[in-house]
């Protein structure tokens, strides 16, 4: 065996460590475009929103858009106020969240303190499945079982209205509140609890009086993170709400939210470029600001909790 | 002695009312659920048969069927799946087991988070201005399928994510002992560990894709198809054809939509039937992906 011989086998070495590494570098390169993705899909929904709107806002002023309380796009004589959506889509949030953030928050404490571990596995991937119901089936619930029950209730309601679709949404958005919520009281420290206990506190009062403020800031965030999935539901408030713009407050009246005019003017055919196209990109684009708002708050509060224990 | 008796008689009683509510308000919500279920089938029931499955959508109520939404589901359904499984995973695997901890990470978990909060709709409207009038894709299944796929991404992302991060430290540095490189030590060994909860999380976003409506009605779902896309399979070499990728589309959720609206009742018992295929779909596949996870939980023990 000559040098020559040595040499060869070290370059071959040479040669497959280089190929290794290079398929390394190649694979990290593929993983990290795979993962810079996502920020192309948030620059893609930002430039259209943004863009559409711009040449939207080019023949509507700012000012009436806010301002204005009638939203006729379509008519002969347009308005564009978006505040009659804002008031549909505030309702119906209002109302859902009457019933998620009690049921929420009480199911989530119930679970976390008092439920044993068996009926905890059992009962909270159940709990789950309520978000897990695809929205057209709960629009379908809301419109022709709720709406029913509640005229025999309330016998002046209209056929569509915001408050069955706000009680039907509430429904949905329990599990949001509750397993966030849960997490947050979960991380309370044991120690917190037993000194509790060692004072002669109940099981109540510790949940109430000590557990609840402890995790006060990730029940909050459970709360905004229900708020913005409330702001941006959409099929149950399109087929359930009625698709009527309508500046109120009241929950008993049919009226249309942001989500709900997406759907009613994508439902039609309206002409690529016209100002009536570009209306559903102003109103896409309020409504993402509202939820992007909500959902930073939401992870700030998230956040917070997490590194006080 | 009588007295601190009572007080503690009556913290007991509260504490017990407390149980109670918090018992009923767990179940009522439970309840609702079963209701739903329930309505759904009373109504439903009825109007399902053969026919059903295998009738094009019609003007006449007991005539139509939801062929073309069950067939439009499956190959929308292939397409989200096809696309956003590998690129989740792949860029779930770059943030735990690659990303340098700097500012780029940063923005990039940050991102993927408020993405997850975006409503469907947004999607809807992305794809629209993208998609169909910047891109030219159409309004086809090709168009359908990467929107509901960008919208499932976050998701997958962070199922992905979750399952590496609960791989102990010592797997990996077992397999680096061993001379593994990065991507050898994670395909060999994270990876099929993470694989069941990465499985879970796959099947719970594409069981939100089988359901959202949304987006597809934006990005203009007909709701009337009397017709199914090109057979995949073609008789000729290559024997694979993608032309059924361009061709317009309906899925059940958006059939449902359209024979809710409708005024007369007849359809509304379409609907309900049509529910109750959408509904077993996504409630078999949460099943399916709870016993997953409660089997890895039992299995696996670090």
């Amino acid at each position: 065996m000559g040098p020559l011989f040595f040499v060869c086998r070290g370059s071959q070495k040479m040669s497959k460590r280089f190929f290794r590494q290079s398929k390394e570098k190649l694979i990290e390169a593929i993983l990290l475009l795979a993962a810079s993705s996502s920020i192309f899909i948030t620059m893609g929904i930002v430039g259209i929103l943004v863009y559409e709107s711009v040449q939207f806002f080019r023949e509507v002023s700012f000012f009436d858009f806010i301002t204005d309380t009638q939203w006729t796009p379509l008519f002969e004589n347009p308005h564009y106020g978006i505040l009659p959506l804002l008031s549909g889509t505030l309702t119906t949030t209002f109302v859902a969240l009457c019933v998620a953030i009690p049921l929420g928050t009480i199911a989530a404490i119930f679970l976390s303190e008092y439920a044993s571990h068996r009926l905890r596995e059992i009962v909270k991937p159940l709990l789950e499945l309520l978000s897990a119901v695809p929205t057209v089936v709960y629009g379908y619930f809301a419109l022709l079982f709720v709406t029913p029950l509640l005229q025999k209730i309330f016998p002046d309601l209209p056929g569509f209205n915001m408050l069955s679709a706000g009680l039907v949404i509430g429904i949905m958005i329990i599990p949001y509140v509750s397993s966030v919520s849960e997490d947050a009281i979960h991380s309370v420290p044991m120690y917190l609890r037993e000194g509790s206990y060692a004072m002669g506190a109940t099981k109540m009062q510790t949940a109430l009086k000590v557990v609840m403020p402890s995790a006060i800031s990730g029940i909050a965030a459970a709360y905004i993170l229900g708020i913005s999935r409330a702001v941006g539901e959409t099929m149950v408030v399109a087929i359930a709400a009625g698709m009527q713009p309508n500046f109120t407050f009241n929950p008993t009246q049919p009226a249309e939210t942001i989500t709900a005019y997406i759907v009613q003017v994508s439902l039609g055919d309206l002409p690529h470029g016209g100002l009536g196209y570009r209306t559903i990109f102003a109103a896409g684009l309020s409504l993402l600001s509202m939820t992007l708002v909500f959902n930073i708050i939401g992870h700030w509060l998230r956040k917070k909790y997490r590194e006080v224990y | 002695m009588s007295d601190i008796k009572k007080i503690i008689a009556k913290h007991k009683r509260w504490d017990f009312i407390f149980s109670i509510v918090g018992l009923v308000s767990m179940f009522g919500a439970l309840l609702v659920l079963a209701v739903l279920v329930g309505d759904l089938f009373l109504d439903g029931l009825p109007r399902f048969s053969k026919d059903f499955f295998i009738s094009y959508p019609s003007r006449f109520p007991e005539k139509a069927g939801i062929l073309s939404a069950w067939v439009g589901t499956i190959a929308i359904m292939t397409v989200t799946a096809c696309a956003a499984i590998p690129l989740g995973i792949a860029a779930g695997i770059y943030l735990e087991e690659y990303a340098p901890k700097n500012w780029f990470t940063d923005i990039i978990e940050i991102n993927v988070s408020n993405l997850a909060g975006v409503p469907s709709i947004v999607y809807g409207l992305m794809a629209l201005g993208l998609f169909v009038y910047e891109l030219d894709l159409g309004r086809n299944i090709l168009t359908g399928g990467l929107t509901l796929a960008l919208l499932i991404l976050p998701m997958i992302i962070i199922a992905t994510r979750e399952a590496i991060r609960a791989i102990p430290q010592a797997m990996r540095e077992a397999s680096y002992a061993m001379g593994a490189t990065k991507w050898q030590t994670t395909r060999h060994h994270v990876l099929p560990y993470a694989s069941p909860s990465i499985l879970t999380g796959i099947i719970i976003a594409l069981s939100r894709a089988i359901g959202e409506t949304a987006p597809l009605i934006t990005i203009g779902a007909l709701t009337f198809i009397a017709f199914l896309p090109q057979s995949p399979i073609s008789t000729d070499f290559p024997f694979i054809s993608f032309e059924w990728i361009k061709e317009g589309f309906t899925v059940m959720p958006v059939q449902m939509f359209n024979w809710i609206s409708r005024p007369q009742e007849a359809f509304h018992f379409n609907a309900a039937a049509a529910g109750i295929v959408l509904m077993s779909l996504t409630l078999l596949m949460n099943a399916v992906a709870i016993v997953i996870r409660y089997r890895v939980r039992k299995r696996i023990k670090w």
